[in-house]
């Protein structure tokens, strides 16, 4: 049965593999169920040169903005990237290369990536900058672009549980694209807050079954939050 | 007088329906959740994977893993769902959202809309906007009638880079409610105290005014 045990003894053997010049696909919107633990072992490991493609690029400090101070990033997909200084200075500088892209159209890429599916039509961004330079195609009367699915070398994922078939649950909003990105990864890598027994969550309630997961670890996280909003 | 920023999402409120399903942009648009009619329910939808966002949360109820489309941290009210984003896009791109309201720099008589970039200024990205303007049917604007040096932001043509072409029917401003059809907009209704003859100055585009044009009830 251990070729079905995901769990991997320590951060450094889930990101073996990872090299220069790869493409990363992060989960995480804003800050919420970001894999925090292994963008940090990223920045240990010093890989440089990535092609990264999260929604957000992190903040100053916390999350894939680590990855931008030892400038570890060369290119950025992303559907918005304001949260970040030190990302403004090095797109302005050139060092940084950012591929923009509407949110919806970034998680079904991912989507299309992890499904087989090479590419599709959306209606999204036609007659904007975004489809320049991209096929159009006409349907029932509406316009549509070509957009091209993403798979990534390797996938950072948080999850909240899992058992070591690499099944895993997520919790709340903290869910956004990490299934996505998790499907859409030659390798991926999840980190989760607790390892549970097999049988322990419900099979219906798995939301990613461990098909797609490759390597499974257990860490602490910080779980930073953005913007604090309290009622009265 | 114009209206306030509250008195914008009073007016926006009035399209609500009971059983809505509703994305509100982050603004003016988010006001709008503080005035749902007495008795009325709708569900607001928040584009990272949440249907039924709740009021924001108390000391206690405080959850880094429950945020909304503006990062703000919220609550699941009760009948919420949470899902992926592709499944939340799904839902936006596929047109199942009833109402969308959001804001923008211009609008112009094509039902274009430019809300995301202005060149020269840093880029910071478009997030949901062009999938929400390209997927919904029933999509209000709300801005400000005018730029504060005096330019009006309803224009023949937007000059900014768009977020989507010709998806624009309605306009709320500060100034008035209007719709885009046939290559004008349709002067519907007036800000309290607020004379036919302001909007026709402040309006760039082509502009119907219709012999009588009531004003805003709120």
């Amino acid at each position: 049965m251990s070729g079905f045990d995901k769990r991997v003894a320590s951060y450094a053997e889930a990101l073996d593999g990872l090299q220069d010049g790869m493409t990363v696909l992060a989960g995480g919107f804003g800050l919420c169920g970001i894999p925090e633990n292994l963008i940090a072992e990223i920045r240990r490991k010093g890989t440089t040169d990535l092609t990264v493609v999260s929604n957000n690029c992190g903040v100053d400090g916390f999350g894939l903005g680590v990855l931008l101070e030892e400038r570890q990033i060369r290119k950025m997909i992303a559907s918005y990237v304001g949260e970040n200084a030190l990302f403004e200075r090095q797109l302005l500088d050139g060092e940084l290369e950012v591929e923009l892209t509407p949110q919806g159209t970034l998680a079904e890429k991912l989507r299309a990536g992890g499904a087989g599916i090479p590419a599709f039509y959306t209606a999204t961004g036609f007659g904007t900058p975004v489809a320049e330079g991209k096929e159009a195609r006409e349907f029932a009367g509406r316009h549509y672009v070509l957009e091209h699915a993403i798979v990534g070398d390797f996938a950072i994922v948080k999850g909240w549980k899992a058992d070591r078939f690499g099944n895993v649950i997520y919790r709340h909003t903290a869910q956004n694209f990490n299934p996505l990105a998790a499907a859409a990864g030659r390798i991926t890598v999840v980190e989760v807050e607790e390892i549970v027994e097999p049988g322990e969550i419900e099979p219906s309630q798995i939301q990613t079954p461990g098909i797609y997961v490759d390597r499974l670890i257990c860490g602490s996280f910080e779980k930073r939050i953005e913007k604090r909003t309290l009622r009265d | 007088m114009a209206l306030t920023r509250e008195q914008m999402a009073q007016r926006v409120a009035r399209e609500l329906q009971d059983g809505f399903y509703v994305n509100l942009g982050i603004g003016i648009p988010t006001l709008v959740a503080n005035y749902v009619p007495e008795g009325m329910e709708v569900m607001l939808q928040s584009e990272n994977g949440l249907l039924g966002m709740g009021q924001y949360p108390t000391e206690d109820e405080l959850d880094a893993d429950m945020i909304n489309a503006g990062k703000q941290t919220v609550t699941a009210r009760i009948g919420a769902s949470i899902f992926d984003s592709a499944a939340s896009f799904a839902m936006i791109r596929g047109g199942h959202i009833d109402l969308t309201v959001l804001g923008a720099f211009e609008v112009d008589v094509h039902g274009n809309i430019a809300s995301w970039m202005v060149p020269g200024k840093l880029v910071k990205g478009m997030g949901g906007a062009m999938d929400l303007v390209a997927g919904a049917e029933n999509i209000i604007v709300t801005m400000t009638h005018a730029s504060k040096d005096g330019e009006s932001k309803l224009l023949d043509w937007c000059s900014l880079p768009l977020t989507g072409a010709g998806c624009i029917k309605r306009v709320l401003t500060d100034l008035a409610y209007l719709e885009i059809a046939e290559g004008a907009f349709v002067l519907k209704e007036r800000a309290p105290g607020v004379s036919v003859e302001e909007i026709v100055s402040k309006t760039a585009g082509r502009l119907i005014v219709p012999e009588y044009v009531p004003e805003m009830q709120l």
